[in-house]
C-alpha cells in the first residue's frame, strides 16, 4: 500500500526534480531494508575499545564485533564459545584450553592461541576478576596454534565465569597486535572475531555506527541465548542511530524510521503501547539496583550509626516511584544487595529495610551518633534521570531526619570527578552520591565492585569492613552452590549492618520494537544474533 | 577597501587568541573529568587516575595550554579524547548538516520575514500589522524545542509527510536532504523570522516617512516599487545588521534543534563533548564558531557598502 509520503514524493517531487537533475535514488531497496536493522542505543558510541572504555554502550557494540572464549546464557550458566574444550589438573591449578577450529578474525587471519593470551593479558588489569587472576597467575602461554595453558598459584573455580560473564569489561578476543596495546591506552584498529564487522568509515561518533555481517564467522551449532551458543546473524547490516531526545526516539519508532529502541522512557511507554505496530516488553529481567553511597572517610557517615539511621528511615517505595512512576511491574523492594530472581538472592539481615519506616527511631539513632550538624554534601547529577530522581528523594529524607543538607545539583561528569576526592568536605569532598548498578553485575560478588568493602581499594565511598571482605573471599573459594548461598547470606547481612551502600530498590526497564522485527531477547545487553526483520 | 579587508582579517588573529585562552582556561577550571567518564561507572579510583595520566590530564595548566597552542599554530586541533579521531575529522563529519540547516533557515527566514515586515509597515495599525506583530511575539516566546515537537507531531506522525529525525547528505539527493531539514529549519527559523520581521517593520516605518518616498508617490510610482525598490534598500542596513547578529542566535538554536531532530551536526557534537568533557573537541568547535562569527561580522560590514554607497572604509 502506498503511503502519503511516497505519494507526495511521486507527484509533487517528480517534475521539479527531474528538471533539476536531483532525483535521488531510493536509499535502500525493499529487500535491503529488510536486511538492515536500525537500532537506537541507550547512549552514544563515543569510543570503541571495550577494555579501555568500560561503558555499557561500548560493551554492547563490542559484543557484536568480538567473540569470547565462554559465554553466559539466559540461565546464567557458562557455556563454551570460542573454546572447544578445556582440561583442569586434579589440583585445580593448571587449565588447558583448546580453541574451536575455523575461527577467523575480520581480516581473514585465523584466531590463534597467542591472540587469546594477549587478549586475556590486556583484559586482566581492568577487570576485578581479572585482577584476582593476575595476582595468582603463574603462567599463561600459547602451547600451539589452538591450545593455551594457564597455570595458577591457587585454584580459581570461577575462571570460566570470569571469561564468559556479561559484566563490563568482557574478555573479548582480539588479534595479538591489537591486544598488545596497553589496557589504559585506546586501540585504533577494530579487527574483530565476532559475527559482525565494525564499519569504521561509516562511524560518526554521536550519530551513527554501522555493523556489517562477517561471512566467515563460524557460529556454534548449539542454540544461542545471550553470549552463549550460535550467534547467527539474520540481518546483513545493523545501524545504530543515536537519537538523544526520548520524544524524538519515540516518534521515530512510531514512524518506522527505526526498528528497535533499547531503553524507552517509562513515561513514553503508554504512547508506544497504543501503536499497533509496536511491541513493548521488559528489556532485562535482571534489571537494575538503585543506590546511593555514603562516604566512610568524612563525617557524618564515617559513623555507622548515622549510616544506619538513613537506612532505617528510607522508603524504597518512594525511590522507586520517583524513578519509574506508578507502573508496579517495574520495581520491587530490595532488602539486600543481590539481584532478585537469581540463585544467590537473599534477604538475610534485610529487616532494616523492610516494613513501615520509623522516622522517630532513625532520628533517635542519629542523635546517638557523632553527627554535630555539619553539612551533608549530597552530589546529584541532574542530567541522568535515575540519579536526579533518587537525589530528590534523598534530599527530602535527609531534611526530615534533621541533616543539614548541602544539595549539589550538577552533571554526571562533575560527579564522576568529585566522587574520587577523599578530601574533607570544605576542600571539595563529599558525603554521598547516587548511582545505579546493572542487575547482571549484582548476581554475585565476582564483578560487583559496589559491594566490596576493602577500604582504600573499594569503590567510591571507600567502605572499610574487613568482615565483608573475608566473606567475599570465602565465596570465591566456595565448592558448591549451597556453600555459595550460605556465604552470600552472610555478605548481605554484614554489608547491611555496616551499610556498605544504601540500595534504593530493584527496577526494570523497557525495550520497544516494531512488530516486523522478531527474535529479540530479554537480557542485560541487546543481542543482535537471531534477530530478523520482515 | 582591500586594505580594510586585510586589516580586518588580521584583526581576527588576536581575537581568536583571546578566545582560545578564554576557552582553555574555562575548561581547565571547570569541574568534571573525562577520565571518569571513559573508565565507566564501575571503575576504581586507581583506574580513573591511570587513565587521567595516560591522557596527560594530570599536567599543569601552562604545560597543557602551551602544548595545545603549539598544535593550533600548526593547524592541528588535536585528537578527541574519546573517539581517538582527529578533531578536524569530527568537525568535517558534522559541518555539512549544520551548514545546511543554517543556510536553509537563513533563506527561509529572510524570504519570509522581510516581506512580512514590509507589509506590516505598509499596513501599519491594521489587522495585518497586528497579526505580523503577534506572530513576532509568538516567535520570540515559544522555545525552539516546543515548536520542533509540534511540527514533528503534526507533519511526521499525524500526516506522515516528513521524517521525524536524521539527516541525508545533499549528495544523496536534493529531496531527501530537504525532507530532513524542512521541519528543523522552520523550528529554528521562528525566532529569527520574528526578529527580522520586527526590525524590517521598524526600519521601513522610518523610511516610509521620508520626503523622497512622498516624491516617488507623487511621480506615480507603484506601491510595490515604492516598498521594495525605494524604501527597502534604504531600510536594509539595520536589517542586514540583525541578520548578522542573528547568526549567533542560529548557532545557539542549532544546538537544541539538532538534538530534537537528531541531526548529526556541530551543535550536537558540542553538547556531547561538553557533557563528556572532551576538551579538544570543545576547544576546536568553539574556535570554529568564533571564527565564523568574526567572518560573518566582516561580511556584514562589507555589505553595508552595497546598500548605502555613502559608507566607505
Amino acid at each position: 500500500m502506498i503511503d502519503r509520503r511516497s505519494l507526495l514524493k511521486a507527484t509533487a517531487g517528480t517534475g521539479a526534480l527531474a528538471a533539476m537533475g536531483g532525483l535521488s535514488a531510493p536509499a535502500l531497496a525493499q529487500g535491503a531494508a529488510a536486511r538492515t536493522l536500525r537500532f537506537i542505543p541507550q547512549a552514544n558510541l563515543a569510543n570503541f575499545d571495550p577494555i579501555w572504555g568500560t561503558q555499557y554502550v561500548v560493551r554492547n557494540a563490542s559484543a557484536m564485533v568480538w567473540d569470547t572464549l565462554y559465554g553466559v546464557d539466559d540461565k546464567l550458566e557458562v557455556r563454551r564459545q570460542m573454546v572447544e574444550g578445556e582440561e583442569t589438573s586434579s589440583d585445580g591449578l593448571t587449565w588447558t584450553f583448546r580453541l574451536r577450529p575455523g575461527l577467523r578474525f575480520h581480516d581473514g587471519e585465523p584466531v590463534l592461541a597467542k591472540d587469546v593470551v594477549a587478549s586475556i593479558t590486556r583484559w586482566m588489569p581492568r577487570d576485578p576478576m581479572g585482577q584476582m587472576l593476575k595476582a595468582i597467575q603463574q603462567e599463561l602461554v600459547a602451547v600451539d596454534d589452538r591450545t593455551f595453558r594457564w597455570v595458577l598459584k591457587k585454584p580459581y573455580p570461577k575462571l570460566r565465569y570470569a571469561l564468559g560473564k556479561t559484566n563490563t569489561p568482557i574478555c573479548f578476543i582480539m588479534p595479538e597486535r591489537i591486544a598488545k596495546t596497553d589496557s589504559f591506552q585506546q586501540i585504533s584498529e577494530y579487527v574483530g572475531s565476532g559475527p559482525m564487522r565494525f564499519m569504521r568509515d561509516e562511524w560518526v561518533p554521536g550519530a551513527r555506527a554501522v555493523f556489517q555481517r562477517f561471512d566467515q564467522y563460524q557460529p556454534r551449532e548449539d542454540a544461542g541465548t545471550w553470549l552463549a551458543g550460535a550467534k547467527r546473524m539474520l540481518v546483513e547490516r545493523v545501524e545504530w542511530v543515536v537519537v538523544p531526545d526520548p520524544a524524538t526516539a519515540s516518534a521515530a519508532l512510531q514512524n518506522g524510521e527505526v526498528d528497535w529502541w533499547e531503553n524507552p522512557l517509562s513515561d513514553l511507554v503508554p504512547t508506544l503501547r497504543r501503536n499497533r505496530n509496536i511491541m513493548v516488553d521488559i528489556a532485562d529481567p535482571l534489571g537494575n539496583v538503585g543506590s546511593f553511597r555514603m562516604n566512610y572517610l568524612t563525617p557524618p557517615f564515617r559513623d555507622v550509626k548515622a549510616r544506619r539511621a538513613v537506612l532505617m528511615a528510607m522508603s524504597q517505595e518512594d525511590y522507586m516511584r520517583a524513578l519509574v512512576g506508578d507502573d508496579e511491574r517495574l520495581w520491587k523492594p530490595l532488602p539486600g544487595f543481590f539481584t532478585p530472581g537469581t540463585q544467590l538472592y537473599t534477604e538475610e539481615g534485610g529487616e532494616i529495610l523492610k516494613g513501615p519506616r520509623n522516622l522517630d527511631a532513625a532520628k533517635k539513632l542519629l542523635a546517638e551518633s557523632s553527627y554535630a550538624g555539619e553539612p551533608v554534601v549530597c552530589l546529584v547529577a541532574q542530567d541522568q534521570i535515575i540519579t536526579k530522581a533518587q537525589g530528590d528523594v534523598t534530599a527530602d529524607l535527609l531534611k526530615r531526619l534533621g541533616f543539614n543538607v548541602d544539595f549539589v545539583a550538577t552533571d554526571w561528569g562533575t560527579v564522576g570527578q568529585r566522587r574520587a576526592s577523599k578530601s574533607p568536605l570544605n576542600q571539595g569532598g563529599w558525603s554521598m552520591f547516587h548511582t545505579w548498578h546493572a542487575g547482571a553485575d549484582c548476581i554475585n560478588p565476582a564483578a560487583y565492585n559496589a559491594v566490596r568493602a576493602n577500604g582504600d581499594g573499594a569503590w567510591f565511598g571507600w567502605p572499610n569492613v574487613p568482615a565483608v571482605e573475608e566473606a567475599i573471599s570465602e565465596w570465591f573459594d566456595a565448592p558448591d552452590l549451597e556453600a555459595e548461598k550460605r556465604i552470600i547470606g552472610k555478605v548481605n547481612r554484614l554489608a547491611l549492618e555496616n551499610v556498605v551502600y544504601a540500595p534504593t530498590g530493584f527496577f526494570l526497564g523497557y525495550q520497544a520494537w516494531r512488530k516486523n522485527v522478531s527474535g529479540i531477547q530479554k537480557g542485560p545487553l541487546p543481542f543482535f544474533w537471531g534477530v530478523s526483520k520482515s | 577597501m582591500l586594505a580594510y579587508v586585510v586589516r580586518r582579517i588580521l584583526a581576527t588573529i588576536p581575537v581568536m587568541a583571546i578566545v582560545a585562552l578564554f576557552v582553555f582556561s574555562l575548561l581547565y577550571f571547570a569541574p568534571g573529568d573525562p577520565a571518569a567518564v571513559i573508565a565507566g561507572d564501575q571503575a576504581t579510583p586507581a583506574d580513573v587516575e591511570r587513565i587521567r595520566q595516560s591522557l596527560g590530564l594530570d599536567q599543569p595548566f601552562f604545560v597543557r595550554f602551551g602544548d595545545w597552542s603549539w598544535r593550533i599554530l600548526q593547524g592541528n586541533l588535536g585528537t578527541s579524547i574519546f573517539t581517538n579521531l582527529p578533531v578536524t575529522t569530527m568537525i568535517a563529519q558534522r559541518i555539512e548538516p549544520t551548514l545546511s540547516l543554517m543556510v536553509l533557515t537563513l533563506i527561509l527566514s529572510v524570504s519570509v520575514a522581510v516581506p512580512m515586515g514590509v507589509v506590516a509597515a505598509w499596513k501599519q495599525g491594521t489587522l495585518i500589522d497586528r497579526a505580523v506583530m503577534a506572530f513576532a511575539v509568538l516567535g520570540f516566546s515559544v522555545p525552539v524545542f516546543v515548536v520542533g515537537y509540534l511540527l514533528a507531531y503534526v507533519f511526521a506522525l499525524e500526516l506522515d509527510w516528513l521524517p521525524v529525525q536524521g539527516y541525508t547528505p545533499f549528495s544523496e539527493g536534493f529531496i531527501p536532504w530537504l525532507e530532513n531539514l524542512v521541519l528543523p529549519a522552520i523550528a529554528l527559523g521562528g525566532v529569527y523570522i520574528a526578529l527580522i520581521a520586527r526590525i524590517t517593520r521598524a526600519s521601513m516605518l522610518e523610511v516610509l516617512q521620508q520626503d523622497y518616498i512622498r516624491t516617488a508617490r507623487a511621480k506615480g510610482a507603484g506601491q510595490a516599487s515604492i516598498l521594495f525598490l525605494h524604501a527597502l534598500k534604504n531600510a536594509a542596513v539595520p536589517i542586514v545588521t540583525v541578520v548578522g547578529i542573528g547568526i549567533a542566535l542560529l548557532i545557539g538554536g542549532a544546538v537544541v534543534t539538532e538534538s530534537v531532530f537528531a541531526i548529526p551536526g556541530l551543535g550536537r557534537l558540542t553538547v556531547d563533548a561538553i557533557l563528556r568533557r572532551d576538551y579538544p573537541v570543545i576547544q576546536g568547535v568553539v574556535l570554529l564558531f568564533s571564527f565564523v562569527y568574526v567572518l560573518v561580522n566582516l561580511l556584514i560590514d562589507l555589505l553595508y557598502t552595497l546598500f548605502d554607497p555613502r559608507i566607505r572604509y
